[in-house]
């Protein structure tokens, strides 16, 4: 990351379509927010992961960016609209998905992103890493992961045992809290 | 230039592939499933077995009314087959057919395919929804109930193949196989091919569709192209799935004597028929049989295979 920074006036063909699937992606957030039915909320939502695993893809980093498709797109949303369709899923416009704080909830989030932009532009303008397709390979992903991440690797997998065993002990009815 | 045109051909043969093997795996279901249970079918048009029975119902699809219910969504309702079908042909872009023949070498083939093939089942659900029709929400629920719980042993069942060969690109798994892979991943093979089948909600795995209770689930309010549209993504699907597992556990284009390309396509219409043949041969799974198997039968058969795997690899390399 020590590349001089090329000129933003001349951007290349990957740096345009990264913004326009940033675009898509933000767009499609918005519509996930916005939109007045709840099944339509699930499937922008899917446009969005979709765009945002094309930005892995244009940053050569395939690896993450099937997964992504993997598990936000075919586990996540597929477990959304199960849930929704099991509970309610109305055809057409449902009055109670507006809610009263939209305007605070709009504050919250746009005074987050201005926190999280300020932060990510201030702290990488001028770090500059080149695009090869070999960083983003699995190879070098999977020795990544297991050679120098391998300690926040274990801790997130202890992390996800815990909530999973959680969820098995609220789910099931014959475990019992102590009194 | 060259590059252009290799690419061309490239997609061509694949548009071609994807238009011809699902209706040849559609007549091929049509002909076994007739002589298995003795009956004929169409046998004249056309001359052969009837085989232009085929085109005459394709025309009669695309003749018919286009009907979209009043109460449905007509967007999502319009869209569900086409994300249906569409995931099929782009995974058909990785698969290899003989050394050389694939239409793109990714480097991480193996999850693009399992990525791609979990959308197409969102046009199942989609269209489950958007019909409002209370038999098609059922479907529509089951079918995302079925990918929920097949998806794990079916990756679960593609990593240990993947583990063993040391690489996620299809040909390159192709090429590190060797026939001993063939008992080593026996079970990993099974696994797959079950699960795959239940992905495709195919019989004994179509709760979704179940005829007799829910008519055809999320598909009952589609007539005409739509409904045609879903059953094409349905063989190409089988074709899919058959052919993923050939290159993932059956060695893809080895085999002797014959040329490679042979041999997939070989390998792959055998499958084709045991897909048909199971359909013929077992009654529906009931929906709790159906997460049974997957939860307690597929999910530990792979976890069994991968160590397995992981235990030869250390102990072999």
């Amino acid at each position: 990351m020590t590349e001089t920074v090329p000129s933003y006036l001349s951007p290349t063909g990957q740096e345009i379509v990264f913004l326009l699937l940033g675009a898509v992606a933000v767009g499609s957030a918005l519509l996930v927010v916005v939109t007045r039915q709840l099944v339509h909320a699930a499937l922008w939502l899917v446009l969005c992961f979709g765009a945002l695993a094309g930005c892995y893809l244009v940053l050569t980093a395939e690896f993450v960016a099937w997964v992504q498709v993997l598990i936000y797109v075919g586990a996540v949303v597929v477990l959304l609209l199960f849930g929704i369709m099991l509970t309610r899923a109305p055809i057409g416009r449902a009055a109670d998905l507006d809610s009263g704080n939209k305007i605070v909830a709009a504050v919250v989030a746009i005074a987050t992103a201005v926190v999280l932009v300020t932060v990510v532009v201030d702290g990488f303008r001028t770090a500059y890493a080149p695009l090869d397709s070999a960083t983003g390979s699995a190879k070098e992903l999977g020795s990544a992961v297991f050679r120098n991440w391998v300690l926040p690797f274990e801790a997130l997998s202890v992390l996800l045992l815990a909530a999973l065993i959680g969820a098995i002990v609220i789910s099931r009815t014959d475990i019992r809290g102590r009194d | 230039m060259p590059e252009v045109l290799d690419v061309a051909v490239r997609l061509v043969v694949i548009v071609a592939a994807f238009l011809v093997l699902p209706l040849v795996a559609g007549q091929m279901e049509h002909k076994v499933m007739a002589h298995m249970q003795a009956r004929l079918g169409p046998m004249y048009a056309g001359g052969f077995h009837g085989w232009a029975q085929l085109i005459a119902d394709g025309v009669k699809f695309v003749q018919k009314e286009d009907v979209i219910p009043a109460a449905a969504d007509r967007r999502v309702f319009g869209l569900a087959p086409g994300v249906a079908l569409v995931p099929y042909l782009v995974v058909m872009v990785v698969i290899p057919v003989g050394p050389g023949l694939v239409g793109v070498d990714l480097d991480a083939g193996l999850f693009f395919v399992l990525a791609v093939m979990g959308i197409g089942v969102l046009g199942s659900i989609m269209a489950g929804w958007s019909s409002g029709n209370k038999y098609s929400l059922m479907g529509g629920m089951r079918s995302a109930a079925q990918l929920m719980s097949y998806e794990l042993p079916l990756v679960l069942a593609a990593s240990s193949v993947a583990m063993a060969a040391g690489t996620l690109s299809l040909p390159g798994i192709v090429e590190a196989w060797q026939w001993w892979w063939l008992p080593w991943q026996a079970i990993g093979g099974v696994v797959f091919f079950t699960a795959g089948l239940a992905e495709l909600r195919r019989p004994p795995f179509d709760m979704p569709i179940a005829d007799s209770e829910i008519i055809m689930g999320p598909m009952t309010e589609y007539a005409g192209i739509r409904f045609a549209l879903f059953m094409l993504a349905e063989y190409a699907g089988i074709i899919v799935i058959s052919a993923l597992t050939s290159v993932l556990f059956l060695g893809g284009w080895h085999g002797p004597l014959l040329p490679g390309p042979v041999w997939m396509l070989l390998k792959v219409f055998a499958l084709v028929f045991v897909v048909i043949w199971l359909r013929v041969s077992y009654p529906r799974l009931r929906e709790d049989q159906l997460q049974k198997l997957a939860w307690a039968g597929l999910v530990p058969l792979a976890l069994v295979q991968l160590a397995l795997t992981g235990v030869v690899r250390v102990l072999a390399v």
